[in-house]
């Protein structure tokens, strides 16, 4: 049956809540690879990055949505990276950003 | 201190006309200074220890009112003859209440990192019903930065300050979850960029760049907090045990008081005192004979506070040698 249609509808809160989000993964990801809790967020990955210039890919933005227990979507984004490794290049923390695309799209599989 | 034990190493006679009963000033309520840990009472005790080998005279529960021609003024008429003064009368803390969307002294379980000190300090930190906390956050720049409450200056230290206690809550409750709320964060001084990264990696603090704009009470008598999570453009919100505010350096209530009474000293629109200018002459005032060191001038760490000490009596030395 479809659902009686209004003619409007209830927004959905776009706030982050970390009191609902279960942090489990953010954290067993951390544990596996402290760099990934490194970040400074200075977006050199983002800007260098082959994919991000053809696609909507932020990889800044997505690991970051990541550690704050935001997994829906990761792994469809972290499929639009090549692993071509320019952004590891670039990290000033040496962060191994392309095992934390690996890691991501290992662990989060299921969002 | 430190500018009287370069100058009775000079063989000149310094008096330290010190307020409260004790010199040392805020340094006797820290517990562990950034970026080593090294305890404050280890630099403190060194201090006071050399103070009292090289006989220094300390007036203690002594107010000053002013520095006048003939010297230092004193609080009960009393005049000090002094050929130069050194004014290292330091900062005061801002007041957390001022910042009321934050709740301190309204809700329980809000501290600020002056009162995470003295409960270091006092070797127990822990919620006002004696619980342990299980979430904390930190909210960096409360009364720096902050045209709302005029301290539009940067407190400089309170970045690192917040940085050092939460990997210190880390050691006391190893499972809690941690999170700093921070506009930018600045990591000047040596060592201070290294310990920050280690507290992201090592001790699992989550640093996230946005400011808390009010805390409120949630029905459990926790404290829930809002902010953006600005690196990804969304809104947060949270409800944590603990909030501590990491208050800034304002400039010292004092400050109007000895501007008015000494004829070329001047403030700076933060209230700092002015220095003559902001490269050779840093620890002078534009009165001749009047010099300061730390942090009358503006937010300074121990080590550039003692450095300046040194400095200001060599230009002491200098002025007095000048003046014969």
């Amino acid at each position: 049956m479809n659902a009686v249609n209004f003619g409007y509808m209830i927004s959905v809160a776009r706030g982050i809540d970390l009191d609902r989000n279960d942090l489990t993964s953010a954290r067993e990801l951390g544990d596996e690879m402290p760099e990934f809790r490194a970040c400074i967020a200075c977006g050199g990955c983002t800007a260098t990055c082959t994919a991000g210039n053809l696609t909507s890919f932020n990889f800044r933005m997505v690991q970051t949505l990541v550690r704050r227990g935001e997994y829906a979507g990761a792994y469809r984004e972290m499929n639009k990276c090549m692993l071509c490794g320019k952004c590891r290049l670039v990290c000033p923390r040496g962060i191994n950003t392309r095992g934390v695309v690996m890691l991501i799209k290992r662990k989060l599989g299921d969002y | 201190m430190q500018a009287a034990l370069s100058l009775a190493a000079d063989g000149l006679k310094p008096v330290i006309v010190e307020r409260s009963g004790a010199v040392g000033g805020k340094l006797r309520d820290w517990h562990r200074l950034f970026p080593t840990m090294t305890p404050a009472q280890e630099v403190l005790e060194e201090m006071a220890g050399r103070l009292e080998h090289a006989g220094v005279e300390v007036m203690l529960h002594t107010e000053v009112e002013g520095i006048g021609s003939k010297g230092v003024t004193l609080a009960e008429g009393k005049t000090l003859d002094a050929a130069a003064v050194i004014v290292a009368s330091g900062f005061d803390i801002f007041d957390a209440r001022l910042k009321e969307e934050y709740g301190y002294h309204v809700y329980d379980n809000v501290y600020t990192t002056v009162d995470i000190e003295r409960m270091l300090n006092k070797g127990h930190v822990a919620l006002h019903d004696g619980s342990a906390p299980r979430r904390i956050a930190f909210v960096h720049c409360v009364g720096s930065r902050d045209e709302k409450v005029n301290q539009r200056h940067c407190s400089k230290v309170c970045c690192i300050t917040g940085v050092k206690q939460a990997m210190e809550m880390r050691e006391l409750f190893p499972e809690a979850e941690i999170y700093n709320f921070y506009m930018d964060i600045r990591m000047f001084g040596p060592g201070y960029e290294e310990l920050y990264q280690q507290a992201q990696q090592e001790s699992g603090i989550n640093f996230i760049r946005g400011r808390v704009s009010e805390a409120s009470p949630t029905i459990d008598g926790r404290i829930q907090i809002k902010a953006e999570d600005t690196l990804v453009g969304r809104p947060m919100k949270m409800t944590v045990d603990m909030l501590v505010l990491i208050v800034g350096m304002k400039a010292a209530g004092g400050n109007e008081r000895l501007a008015a009474s000494c004829k070329g000293v001047t403030l700076a629109p933060s209230g700092f005192v002015a220095p003559k200018d902001m490269f050779a002459g840093s620890v002078e005032t534009g009165a001749p004979g009047v010099f300061t060191a730390g942090a009358a001038t503006a937010p300074k760490t121990i080590g550039e506070s003692i450095a300046e000490g040194a400095m200001a009596a060599e230009k002491v030395v200098e002025y007095l040698k000048k003046a014969k």
